[in-house]
């Protein structure tokens, strides 16, 4: 499968792929309900960190609910039915790349489509095999 | 199964039903209580008061004062008056927070005589609140075996009849949770509450709840364990309760603000995630970790409470549990805990008794049932005690209980106090494991010694003075209970702390209040009376606050923060503090700081000593354990930690040139014991109590519990 993959010395920081992918997710242009998020890096400004899922799957079996699973595609996806919202998941993540908000019941997660980088003016963010 | 239980589903008659407007959680209330009477079947709602949620809170604290109504200073627990509640608490229910799903169960005691709470996982109380009820009170006695069932989604309870199912519970929740979901995926939208055999011929019966385990395929139990409310329950004739309520979600708590308790959440999540392994590694092998540590501090109750440690202690340590439990599962009591320490035996084929042959999922063991049935009888044998765990459970008995009780009649067995003859030819000796099995299949069915076993310490101890002739200075101080609950699984005699933590708990001596054994006699981090004095005022209002929100005490410091150490006062974990004040205000949307905290426990606390008082307890008296608690009653104990003893009474200023060990037994005891004297009058003090231990009414008015019938009775004492 395909996942996004990054060269973060790359990003600029505009942010796009993050409203690109609320837009996608949850029809809204808010990057606090993104899957992707850019953060600057404290100790050096004009550089960035980006923090998105490799579907790994280590969220797999710490679920109580057995919401996570892995697509057929590969990708590793939560079934919004099952899950209950503990976020276990989120503070379990070794990469940091499930994300929270409070109007969102479920963890907020990359499903690999690819939108975030059809946007990305730097290519810092691309599709390539897990 | 699934035939079965409609076989057994059309045998239920329905006795009552109530249709209800399903409710909304609120800021983390419903604001109805469910109460149900067994006598003439009434089934009615009731309104949660602002005056009991600001007093009171939540769980236990509704429990109490939902009994204390129903009862008088007469009632007996097998009154139709006395009542079983089941409340969890404004923050019972989140997701986000580990151990968030608690629910307290308070009822009259058959064993104290008294008020008695207990703490227990499993989905009911959750559940029952997303049905719609903050509380369910349940009074009278129903004339033949009864269910309750509660359907949260389609707003209706029933009070059925039902005849066929099984009353041991590891069937019993099997059946009903097969009998009430609408598929296998529903399974884990139904919890129930039940109890078991040996629930109905002891007096320390358990109540198991259960909660659906998905990835074995299986109910999981959880036991409210202390204090004999499965008895009740038996006496009651209900067989199980049971709630179904699909659709939990991270918000049906109705929290005020959610981000506050997301963000708690992911903070202790990252915490255990990060630090679990090289600490407790709760989620291998949950509280299994503490045998070996217990018994590297010389604080494991061996052979009824005698010594603190054994060489063959390591065939009980976690390492060889941890090859019985089934690894790498989320074994968490209620969504969200990541501590995960509810751990499981699977496919365990089983030796003896009604279900020899089967091969059963054990919830097994916690470090209570390994130390109180393993090396409390001198019995270090890990299948044993897997075994002896699951029929506890099924029978519905306290593993707590049944393992200082068996540790008691080993060693009056031992001692010569009582023999074969009167055991029915059950060799009771340290170590032995048959007759111990062979014991708790008596108590569970009720013949035989077992049905003298299964009234607990403080009933034997008079049947063998009494009937056996016993020296009744000997059984009283080495029957390890106090205010008729047996102790549980930790050696007190090296720290007074603990044994003021244990022996003036408001329940009897159960280390929920508090733990100190680390702080007072490892750390030495409290060496004057006040100091003690003020652990033992902080410890149990802290944790108290735990059983009025619906919360499992060992997310608080089963885990700790890296830099835990460097804080001013560890062993209070502040920044769990400041969670739990966090995860409060989320919920309520109060804004409570953490000295509020502690004054919600307060009043709740002072209440449930006062409830002591108003059932004939609740003085200093009360408060005094059996020497066994402080110090060596025999020669064997004083021998066994020899240079510590005269150590202490050298420094003390006792000459012990040349004196007996017996007579240095006796000057250890009179110091210790009077020491433990001055350790009540420190910490009444604190507590803003008389010297005989009743709270003034300064306190009661200050705590705001001053109720007409609160100052009337303690008028008396002051």
């Amino acid at each position: 499968m395909k996942i996004v993959k990054t060269k973060p010395e790359l990003c600029n920081g505009c942010g796009a792929c993050m409203t690109a992918c609320s837009k996608v997710l949850y029809r809204v242009e808010d990057p606090k309900k993104s899957a992707i998020r850019i953060k600057e890096k404290a100790e050096k400004s004009g550089s960035y960190e980006i923090f998105v899922c490799n579907h790994c799957g280590e969220c797999i079996p710490v679920c109580n609910t057995e919401a996570m699973y892995q697509a057929k595609n590969g990708a590793v996806r939560v079934d919004d039915k099952k899950c209950v919202g503990c976020y276990i998941c989120v503070g379990f993540c070794p990469n940091n790349a499930m994300f929270t908000h409070p109007d969102i019941n479920e963890p907020i997660k990359c499903i690999a489509c690819g939108a975030c980088t059809r946007v990305c003016p730097t290519g810092a963010i691309y599709m390539d095999e897990k | 199964m699934v035939e079965n239980v409609i076989e057994m589903k059309k045998a239920h008659r329905l006795l009552a039903r109530m249709d209800y407007e399903l409710g909304k959680v609120q800021k983390g209330y419903t604001n109805r209580t469910l109460y149900i009477n067994l006598c003439d079947n009434t089934i009615k709602s009731k309104p949660v008061t602002q005056q009991m949620k600001d007093i009171f809170i939540g769980g236990r604290g509704f429990g109490l004062w939902y009994l204390w109504n129903a009862v008088t200073s007469e009632t007996k627990w097998n009154d139709p008056e006395n009542e079983i509640i089941i409340s969890t608490g404004p923050i019972g229910g989140i997701t986000q927070y580990p151990g968030a799903g608690k629910s307290l169960v308070v009822s009259l005691s058959p064993i104290t005589g008294t008020v008695i709470d207990s703490n227990v996982g499993g989905y009911f109380g959750p559940l029952l609140k997303f049905s719609g009820w903050d509380a369910l009170e349940i009074q009278g006695k129903a004339e033949k075996d009864v269910i309750i069932y509660i359907d949260g989604n389609n707003g209706y309870v029933t009070i059925e009849e039902a005849p066929e199912e099984a009353v041991d519970s590891h069937l019993a929740a099997e059946q009903f949770t097969a009998m009430y979901a609408d598929s296998e995926e529903d399974k884990r939208n139904v919890a129930v509450v039940s109890a078991g055999r040996g629930a109905e011929n002891t007096l320390i019966g358990l109540l198991n709840f259960s909660f659906f385990d998905l990835k074995r395929g299986v109910p999981r139990l959880k036991q409210a364990g202390r204090g004999g409310i499965g008895t009740v329950f038996r006496d009651k004739k209900i067989k199980a309760l049971v709630v179904k309520y699909t659709g939990v979600k991270g918000d049906t708590n109705g929290p005020a603000d959610k981000e506050k308790i997301i963000n708690a959440g992911l903070r202790l999540h990252r915490e255990i995630h990060d630090l679990d392994k090289v600490q407790n590694r709760m989620r291998e092998v949950g509280t299994a970790h503490l045998t070996e540590i217990m018994n590297d501090y010389d604080l494991l109750p061996v052979m009824n409470f005698q010594y603190g440690s054994h060489p063959d202690a390591i065939k009980l340590s976690s390492d060889v549990f941890k090859k019985y439990f089934t690894q790498g599962l989320p074994d968490g009591c209620w969504y969200g805990c990541s501590m995960a320490c509810a751990k499981a035996v699977d496919n365990f084929e089983l030796k003896t008794g009604p279900y020899k042959g089967q091969k059963v999922c054990v919830d097994a063991a916690e470090y209570e049932t390994i130390a109180g049935l393993g090396a409390n009888c001198g019995i270090f044998d890990p299948e044993y005690v897997i075994e002896a765990n699951f029929y506890c459970d099924t029978y519905g008995i306290d593993s707590i209980s049944t393992g200082t009780l068996m540790a008691f009649v080993m060693e009056c067995y031992e001692r010569g106090i009582i023999n074969k003859e009167i055991t029915g030819g059950l060799e009771l000796k340290f170590g032995n494991k048959e007759a111990a099995m062979e014991l708790i299949h008596q108590m569970g069915n009720g013949y035989g010694f077992g049905r003298i076993a299964g009234q607990g310490v403080r009933r034997m101890k008079k049947i063998f003075v009494e009937e056996y002739g016993a020296d009744p200075g000997l059984v009283n101080d080495i029957g390890m209970e106090v205010k008729g609950l047996e102790c549980s699984q930790y050696v007190s005699k090296e720290s007074l702390a603990q044994q003021g933590g244990y022996a003036l708990a408001n329940k009897g001596p159960q280390h929920d209040e508090a733990w100190l054994i680390f702080m007072d006699m490892v750390n030495k981090q409290i060496p004057t009376f006040e100091d003690k004095a003020q652990a033992l005022y902080y410890f149990p209002m802290f944790r108290t606050w735990f059983g009025l929100n619906g919360l499992c005490k060992l997310p608080w410091n089963d885990i700790e923060p890296a830099d835990n150490g460097l804080t001013d006062e560890p062993a209070k974990v502040p920044e769990h503090v400041r969670n739990y004040v966090d995860i409060f205000n989320g919920v309520t949307g109060k804004n409570i700081t953490k000295e509020e905290l502690i004054l919600q426990s307060e009043r709740v606390y002072n209440f449930q000593r006062i409830f002591n008082l108003k059932m004939g307890y609740g003085t200093r008296k009360y408060d005094i354990p059996p020497y066994r608690f402080m110090g060596p009653v025999t020669k064997e104990e004083y021998e066994s930690r020899a240079e510590r003893y005269d150590k202490q009474l050298k420094e003390l200023g006792y000459d012990i040139e040349g004196k007996t060990v017996e007579e240095k037994i006796k000057m250890l005891r009179e110091y210790r014991e009077d020491q433990y004297q001055k350790l009540c009058d420190a910490v009444y003090r604190r507590k803003g109590w008389t010297p005989d231990g009743v709270p003034t009414l300064e306190t009661v008015k200050k705590l705001g519990i001053d109720f007409p019938d609160v100052v009337e009775l303690i008028s008396k004492y002051q």
